[in-house]
């Protein structure tokens, strides 16, 4: 920025973000991009909440007639994909970006102009899918898509096609942001933080990002398979051709599978950080806590058929899936008991925080053992496809996922803005949100065991499932009220909430040592870490006196896998005795600019923006493609070369401006050197 | 024991390297490896998909049997065509070669070439010309593969055979010519100001992407070529 | 590792471009060696492919998969320096490698082209 070479005497003054729209539009911060993140999940998040509060108004007596099947259709379907794709999965998100470098010491992410990439791919990608309403033609097809229903024979309009195409942009984001944070916390942590001080949070993180890259690709392949038939009249799904049917269904659940961990672990991560700081006790068992984490990922690549026993795999892949489907219960059950010895005898300060983290530990746990009984073939044949499905995984995503990611809110969010948000607002948003959970969800588990099946848009009187439907709409109206206690809350505070200070809550890891909201360069001068819990080391050494964990680390500061020491080892900390004399910890209140700190910025830049925009004009091609074909089919000559002229525009215009702002992308260097 | 956090009195902002990292490895390259890996998964499902529907096609052509269609009494023959995929796959290796000594050419710019053998080892210029020769070489071959079996009645619609083998070895194509384009890149990078040592680790990256599509083609010339 | 035990008293500054790579490299003689290994045993499985008393044994697709996998194992230890780079990156590669088999296996369990299932094949 000009200012800052131009003014020194006013320098002070300029350490003040750029708040203009361009600004946020070339930003490369990951404090920024975090944000934009958050912001843009929580609406998407609001907007499939609306999705679902119209699905149990349809369904909230018998004979329902608000919306049409057609429209109940692409209301499931939507409420599914919108809230795990572009509530979840970028609520998750939002966190990664803001605390992976505040918690591991660093002051950005490893590149930062692709992570940028990946906030407006998503975000693109979304308002791509969601278009689909303005066309009558959103998804049908539910989340998971079953080919060969969603192949053009059975599924003729663009609905799918906007399906296939959003996920794909939306995956490219995912693996983008897959890549860069797993080379963060290899790479960027600062000296002394080995694998074994990270925050809990940055471990989950971690571990998710491995499912990201290893289980997206399959679903890229999967839909590749689906846009080929769907365009170019492939056999991929056409079983008269001799297609199985159920290739979509294990390629989909291969991802499928380990995407379910990749909801949830964030939120694990999320509660393990905050339940401490507010339990004032460290996490219970911290290296079975990461080990748990760890066999979670790698048992979720081998369960994915339990989704599938209604198929009839045989009795040889039914017994293998059930058995590691209940096997991946034991490090999950793990986590619960931890999370529990971590509040018992602690001293618990019941703030709305901690109360989503109670929650969770409570839903997560009726969601876990429904997961447990229908990971028995048997039992899940008479529970699959029915309400009680929809009544488990909402325990699991709502009661697990959404509670994680709520009290990360209320835990980060004075962090994320400086101001604090309500306490009293926050308890009736978490009062209204746990009752209308359960009440919305619980009663499904009765209608379902009763035979009510899922995707239904109507279903008739005297079945014994009105009462328990009636339940439901009434629970979800009340979380829809509770919801909107959280939008009221964020807009208070943000206006006039109270300051919060650098570590509001008494919190023991790195990100607390900084001011709210943390400069742009993160920390004025690396820490040096020598604990796990480095606050509380210095400011209440009392609750980490007998954590027994890192002395070891400090004589091997680099990473150990698998029991072998790898890597050069940091620049060796100063002498103790230099470290005790300057034991007047060094927490960070005064703000400076970067400039005057010397600290080299990413300069910001458009060119992500432009790149994720070709990227998602290039996708938006194929919708010509098909409008074309429809066009020829009616024998309209001139409609089919004007559509065609459209598809060769959109794809060739977005191809070049992708690889044209690719490259003028990666020729820039990251930082200019004018300082 | 308690232990004092977040020192670092002893070093001034400036003294720590703000490239420094937690491994003392390049970013760029556990990126690349991370990348690698995922794409194993890429290469998996292709294959598996392949290798699900093998035998599965209800009409031919066929990979290795010759097929007699019903309707027409026409015997189509088996389509693959080993000579010509064998040639492509040498040039593949080749090409696996030329990069290693371009990289090799890259990392020993600045060491002293006294011979003429020396000076050619080390024409990066050369070698990454070279390696991007014969992956154009190679999608030449697969061209020909691709237009000759069209010819023999074999499209992406034909059966599931035409279908997944198509996509197979056409995402393979895709990756050989990103490749391409990126070693072309760097060519032109060599020839207007010169690589050096300190580009190591740019030309490192490619060279993995580039051994890691010759691998996957090693694993498909096996499963789709060469088993019947 | 080589790199493990690098004097290190000094690298206050860590080297950021190639760290790691320059110990230890492959020689140009290396890069030949492999590259002719490459070519004999590609001679080998197109050759193994004309012989029909080789292609109706049970060994021919074993034969085959060794070879491949020989190959395959050959580029990456040498041509991506795998087996003279940072153990970390073996483990990125491996790990993935490792999953992506397993599920392919998997696959073909699950899709009756392995082992007779009971009940047979629908």
């Amino acid at each position: 920025m000009a200012t800052i070479a131009a003014t020194p005497a006013h320098a002070h003054e300029s350490h003040a973000h750029p708040t203009g729209l361009r600004s946020w539009l070339a930003t490369v911060d990951h404090k920024r991009i975090g944000t934009l993140y958050l912001f843009t999940a929580l609406f998407f998040f609001l907007l499939g909440g609306l999705e679902a509060e119209i699905i149990r108004m349809q369904l909230q007596g018998p004979n329902g007639h608000l919306v049409s099947a057609e429209t109940y259709n692409q209301l499931f379907t939507m409420h599914g994909t919108t809230m795990i794709f572009l509530a979840i999965m970028p609520l998750s998100a939002a966190f990664f970006n803001f605390l992976i470098p505040l918690q591991i010491g660093a002051r950005d992410v490893a590149f930062p102009r692709l992570n940028a990439f990946s906030y407006w791919v998503y975000v693109l990608g979304g308002i791509f899918i969601n278009l689909s309403w303005l066309l009558h033609a959103a998804p049908d097809g539910g989340w998971f898509g079953y080919a060969p229903l969603t192949t053009r024979a059975y599924s003729p309009g663009l609905n799918i096609d906007f399906w296939v195409l959003g996920l794909q942009i939306l995956g490219v984001s995912s693996l983008a942001a897959g890549f860069n944070f797993i080379t963060t916390i290899i790479n960027m942590r600062a000296p002394g933080m080995n694998l074994m001080r990270m925050p809990m949070f940055t471990w989950a993180a971690f571990v998710v990002q491995f499912l990201i890259v290893l289980a997206f690709p399959v679903i890229t392949i999967a839909l590749v398979f689906l846009m080929f038939d769907r365009f170019f009249g492939t056999n991929f799904y056409t079983t008269a051709a001799g297609a199985d049917p159920l290739l979509w269904q294990h390629l989909f659940w291969i991802f499928g599978h380990p995407e379910v961990y990749i909801l949830i672990l964030p939120a694990f991560g999320l509660v393990s950080d905050v339940l401490p700081a507010h339990t004032r006790k460290p996490i219970f068992g911290y290296p079975v806590m990461v080990f748990s984490l760890i066999l979670i990922a790698f048992l979720g690549f081998g369960v994915w058929a339990h989704h599938m026993f209604a198929v009839g795999m045989g009795p040889i892949a039914d017994t293998v899936f059930g058995l590691t489907t209940m096997l991946i219960a034991i490090p999950t059950g793990v986590k619960i008991f931890n999370w529990i010895a971590t509040m018992h005898g602690g001293s618990i300060r019941f703030t709305t925080a901690c109360l989503f983290c109670i929650a969770l530990v409570a839903f997560f746990t009726i969601g876990g053992l429904s997961g447990v009984m229908h990971a028995s073939p048997p039992a899940d044949l008479q529970q699959t496809d029915t309400y009680f499905i929809v009544a488990h995984f909402h325990y699991v995503l709502f009661g697990g996922s959404m509670m994680g990611l709520f009290a990360g809110v209320y835990h980060y969010f004075p962090k994320i803005t400086g101001r604090m948000l309500s306490e009293r607002i926050g308890k009736w948003h978490f009062w209204l949100t746990a009752i209308g959970m359960n009440l919305t969800f619980f009663p499904m588990h009765f209608s379902g065991l009763l035979g009510m099946p899922r995707r239904i848009y109507r279903y008739d009187a005297g079945q014994g499932w009105d009462g328990f439907n009636f339940a439901s709409s009434i629970g979800a109206y009340i979380l829809g009220i509770g919801t909107l206690f959280l939008v009221w809350n964020i807009i208070k505070s943000l206006r006039s909430g109270t300051r919060a200070g650098n570590d509001p809550w008494g919190s023991p890891t790195l990100e607390w040592a900084i001011p709210s909201p943390p400069p742009e360069y993160n920390f004025a001068r690396i820490p040096t870490v020598t604990s796990r819990y480095p606050l509380w080391d210095m400011k209440q050494p009392v609750l980490t006196a007998d954590v027994p964990h890192t002395q070891r680390g400090d004589k091997e500061m680099d990473v150990a896998i698998g029991g072998k020491t790898v890597g050069h080892p940091h620049p060796a900390p100063a002498p103790q005795s230099t470290r005790v004399a300057e034991s007047a910890m060094h927490i960070e209140t005064e703000t400076y600019s970067a400039a005057e700190l010397g600290i080299a910025l990413p300069d910001p830049t458009i060119k992500p923006l432009f790149v994720a925009l070709g990227l998602v004009i290039m996708l938006t091609a194929p919708l010509f493609m098909h409008e074309a074909q429809m066009r020829e089919i009616a024998g309209n000559a001139a409609g089919h070369r004007t559509a065609m002229t459209m598809f060769w525009v959109f794809a060739l215009g977005g191809a070049s401006l992708m690889v044209g702002m690719l490259y003028n992308w990666l020729l820039t260097p990251l930082e200019s050197a004018h300082h | 024991m308690t232990s004092v956090p977040l020192t670092a009195g002893h070093v001034a902002p400036d003294a720590h390297d703000p490239h420094a990292t937690s491994t003392g490895l390049d970013n760029k390259k556990i990126a690349i490896w991370a990348f690698i890996g995922s794409e194993c998964m890429l290469f998996a499902s292709l294959i598996s998909t392949y290798l699900i529907y093998k035998g599965r096609s209800k009409v031919g052509p066929f990979p290795h049997e010759t097929w007699t269609d019903p309707s027409t009494g026409k015997t189509l023959h088996a389509i693959l065509n080993i000579p010509v995929t064998s040639a492509s796959t040498f040039v593949l290796l080749m090409s696996s070669l030329a990069m290693v000594l371009a990289l090799a050419a890259v990392q020993n710019k600045n060491v002293p070439k006294r011979t003429t053998g020396e000076r050619i080892l080390g024409n990066s210029s050369l070698w990454l010309l070279a390696t991007a020769a014969l992956g154009i070489t190679f999608l030449g071959f697969q061209a020909y593969e691709f237009t000759s079996f069209v010819h023999e009645g074999l499209s992406i619609r034909t059966n599931l055979f035409g279908s997944s083998f198509f996509t197979l070895t056409g995402f393979h194509g895709a990756h050989v010519t990103a490749g391409v384009i990126w070693l072309l890149t760097l060519f032109a990078i060599d020839r207007k100001r010169g690589l050096g040592p300190r580009d190591e680790v740019n030309v490192d990256i490619a060279a993995l992407y580039w051994h890691f599509v010759d691998v996957v083609w090693i694993a498909i010339f096996t499963l789709v070529y060469l088993i019947k | 590792m080589a790199h493990s035990t690098h004097p290190s008293a000094d690298a206050a500054v860590v080297d950021h471009h190639g760290a790691g790579i320059e110990h230890t490299h492959p020689t140009w003689s290396t890069y030949w060696k492999v590259a002719t290994i490459l070519t004999l045993i590609t001679a080998v499985e197109v050759w193994v492919y004309y012989v029909p008393a080789i292609v109706h044994s049970r060994w021919f697709v074993p034969i085959l998969l060794v070879m491949s996998a020989v190959k395959f194992a050959i580029v990456v230890m040498f041509y991506m320096h795998l087996k003279y780079d940072h153990r970390l990156f073996r483990v990125l590669f491996t790990g993935p490698l490792i999953i992506a088999m397993i599920t392919i296996v998997a696959l073909m369990f699950l899709f009756g082209k392995l082992a007779a299932r009971v009940g047979g094949m629908g």
